[in-house]
C-alpha cells in the first residue's frame, strides 16, 4: 500500500510546487498558491513519516516542534524593512540541512556498509561519492554564505567591500580543493575523513565569498544564495534518490538565477564583477568621476516644497533604500493620501535594485497600504517622466543619475536608470550631498530643474504632510 | 549509477527548464515574496532530515534532528512571511 501512496503524494506535492511559484503570475493569484504550495510541502512530509526506514518519532517531533516555533516566531515578528535579513537567514538554515541531511545519509551508508561487507558498492559508489559532497559543499557554502549575507544586512558585519590579501587566489584554491575532493570521493566513497575536509572548505568558502560583496550589492548575493539553496535541496534529492527535492530544489535553483541576471542587468554589471566587488574598488580609487568645478545646488523647506506640490498635477515617487532606512512607507503613504485628496495623481517609480533585495520597496508600499497598481517598474514609467511635473526622490541616488546616460567616464554608464531628470522639476529629500553607494557625484543634485529638500526621509515627509495639511 | 543518475538529471533539467519559464513571467512587484516562497520550498530536504532522524542510527538521528530543526524554520518561516506579504498586495 504504502509503496504507491508516498510515491504519489510526492508527485501530487511536486505538481503543487510547481502551481505555486505559477500562481505567483499574478498578485490576486498569488495568496492561494503560496497556500497550495504549502499544502504540498504538508503532503510531502506526511507521506515522509510513512516511509518503513523510520523507526522511532521522538527526535522527529523534537525537530518539528521546535523548527515551527522558531519559524513561526520569525515570521510573525520580523519587519517588512528587515525582510532581506529574514530571506538570507532561510537561505542559510535551508542550505545548512541540506548538508547535514547529506551527512547523515553517508553516516548511514557508512553503517550499513559495514553490516553487510559483500554488498558495500550498493551503499557506497561513484554516484553517492559524487552526490554527498556536492551536497554538502553547496549546503555548506550557502549555510555561512548566508550568515555573512545576514550579517551584513542586519549590521553585525561590516557592510563594506572586505578582501584579505590575495582574496580571490585564495578562493580558486579553495574551489580547486572543493573540485578534487568531490572527485577523490567519487573514487573512493568510503573515506569518511575527505567529507569532514569538504564540509570545512565549503564553510569556509561561503565566507570569503560573500565578505566582499558590498552592502548595495545584495540583492544580488541574496538572490545567488537562494539559487545555491535550491540546488543545495536538487543535489540532496540525488543523494537519496528522490525526484521530488531535484523538481523542487530545481525550481527554487531557476528562480535564484533569473533574479540574480535581473539584478545584474540593472547595474550594468556581470556577475563576477558584483562577486570579486569589482565596482566599490573601481569607485573608491575616484579617478574619472572626481569632480573639480564648485557646483552650487538650490534648496527648498517644507513650506516651499508643499507650494509646489499643492499645484502640480502629476507627482512620481521615487523610493530607495534610504525610505527603508527611516521605516517612512507609512509616511509615503500619508502623502499619497493628502496629494490625492488636492487632485494629483500619484504613482511610484521602483527600480529593479532598489533596496537590498528584489522587490523589496513593493513589500514596504503594501505593507503601508499603497495599491500595487501604482507601482511602476523602470521600463513602464521611463518615458513618462517628460510628462511628469515632480518627481520626489526618498532615499535613492545612484539609480537616478543621469551620469549613467550621459557620462561614459562614470563607473556607473549604461546602467539603467529612472529618467527623473526629465521631468518640470525634481524634489530630492536627502539628509546631505554625500554620495550614494557606488561613491560617485550626482549630477542630478546641480541641474536648475532640480531643489534638495534637505532632512531625514521620515522628518521630511512628516513635515511636509502638515504644510500641505496646512494649505 | 549507470542510467539511474541520468533519469535524475533528465528531471533536474526539465524542471529547471519550467522553473525558468514560470519565473520569468513573475512580475518585479512580487520578487520578495517569490524568493521567500521558494525559499520555503527549497525546505523540502525536510524529507531527507526526517528520513535521517527516525533511522536506527544514534548519530544519524542527531544529525537528522538538527537538519530536521533547520529544514522546518526554512519551510514554516519561509510559507507564514510570504503568506503575510502576499496579503498585503492590494489593487486600487
Amino acid at each position: 500500500m504504502r509503496e504507491i501512496l508516498i510515491p504519489v503524494l510526492y508527485l501530487v506535492a511536486s505538481f503543487l510546487f510547481i502551481y505555486g511559484i505559477k500562481g505567483l503570475g499574478s498578485p490576486l493569484k498569488a495568496v492561494k498558491a503560496n497556500q497550495l504550495s504549502a499544502l504540498g510541502m504538508l503532503l510531502a512530509i506526511v507521506a515522509t513519516l510513512l516511509v518503513k526506514d523510520i523507526v522511532s518519532f521522538e527526535y522527529i517531533l523534537i525537530g518539528l516542534v521546535v523548527g515551527s516555533g522558531i519559524g513561526a516566531l520569525l515570521a510573525y515578528t520580523v519587519k517588512m524593512t528587515d525582510m532581506p535579513q529574514m530571506v538570507g537567514l532561510l537561505n542559510g538554515f535551508g542550505g545548512g540541512a541540506s548538508a547535514i541531511v547529506a551527512f547523515a545519509e553517508l553516516l548511514i551508508r557508512l553503517h550499513n556498509a559495514e553490516a553487510n561487507p559483500s554488498q558495500i558498492a550498493d551503499f557506497l559508489n561513484l554516484k553517492s561519492g559524487l552526490t554527498i559532497q556536492l551536497s554538502i559543499i553547496i549546503g555548506g557554502v550557502t549555510f555561512t554564505g548566508s550568515l555573512i549575507a545576514f550579517g551584513k544586512l542586519q549590521g553585525i558585519v561590516t557592510g563594506k567591500v572586505v578582501k584579505l590579501p590575495g582574496h580571490n587566489i585564495l578562493n580558486i584554491l579553495l574551489l580547486a580543493g572543493a573540485v578534487a575532493l568531490i572527485v577523490f570521493s567519487s573514487i573512493y566513497p568510503g573515506d569518511l575523513n575527505a567529507y569532514y575536509v569538504s564540509l570545512a572548505v565549503a564553510l569556509i568558502l561561503g565566507i570569503m565569498l560573500v565578505l566582499p560583496i558590498g552592502g548595495a550589492d545584495m540583492p544580488v548575493a541574496i538572490s545567488l544564495l537562494n539559487s545555491y539553496s535550491g540546488l543545495a535541496a536538487a543535489a540532496t534529492g540525488f543523494v537519496i534518490n528522490n525526484e521530488m527535492l531535484i523538481i523542487a530544489g530545481a525550481l527554487v535553483g531557476a528562480s535564484g538565477v533569473i533574479l540574480t541576471n535581473i539584478m545584474c542587468k540593472a547595474m550594468n554589471r556581470s556577475l563576477m564583477n558584483v562577486l570579486l566587488g569589482g565596482w566599490a574598488n573601481a569607485a573608491a580609487s575616484g579617478g574619472a568621476d572626481a569632480q573639480t568645478e564648485k557646483k552650487t545646488v538650490k534648496s527648498v523647506d517644507s513650506e516651499e516644497a508643499a507650494m509646489l506640490f499643492s499645484v502640480a498635477s502629476n507627482v512620481v515617487i521615487v523610493p530607495g533604500y534610504g525610505m527603508a532606512v527611516a521605516q517612512a512607507q507609512h509616511t509615503v503613504k500619508e502623502l499619497m493620501d493628502n496629494l490625492e485628496k488636492k487632485g494629483v495623481n500619484v504613482r511610484f517609480a521602483i527600480h529593479p535594485v532598489a533596496g537590498r533585495m528584489p522587490g523589496h520597496m513593493n513589500i514596504l508600499l503594501a505593507e503601508a497600504n499603497i495599491p500595487y497598481d501604482k507601482l511602476l517598474a523602470l521600463e513602464d514609467i521611463n518615458d513618462d517622466f517628460k510628462n511628469t511635473d515632480i518627481s520626489l526622490i526618498i532615499g535613492a541616488n545612484d539609480v537616478v543619475n543621469p551620469a549613467a546616460r550621459n557620462n561614459p567616464q562614470s563607473t556607473i554608464y549604461g546602467m539603467p536608470i529612472l529618467n527623473v531628470d526629465y521631468s518640470k522639476t525634481v524634489v530630492i529629500i536627502k539628509r546631505s550631498m554625500a554620495s550614494g553607494y557606488a561613491g560617485i557625484e550626482n549630477d542630478l543634485f546641480y541641474n536648475d530643474n532640480s531643489l534638495m529638500y534637505f532632512g531625514d526621509a521620515k522628518d521630511a515627509l512628516v513635515k511636509l504632510n502638515n504644510e500641505l495639511k496646512n494649505l | 549509477m549507470g542510467t539511474e543518475i541520468f533519469a535524475l538529471l533528465y528531471i533536474f533539467v526539465l524542471a529547471s527548464f519550467v522553473g525558468f519559464e514560470l519565473i520569468t513571467k513573475v512580475p518585479p512587484t512580487l520578487h520578495t515574496p517569490l524568493m521567500s516562497g521558494s525559499n520555503a520550498i527549497s525546505g523540502i530536504t525536510i524529507v531527507g532530515a526526517l528520513i535521517a532522524a527516525g533511522h536506527n542510527d544514534t548519530m544519524a538521528q542527531i544529525l537528522g534532528m538538527v537538519a530536521v530543526i533547520f529544514a522546518t524554520i526554512n519551510v514554516v518561516g519561509g510559507y507564514l512571511v510570504t503568506d503575510r506579504m502576499l496579503k498585503m498586495f492590494k489593487k486600487k
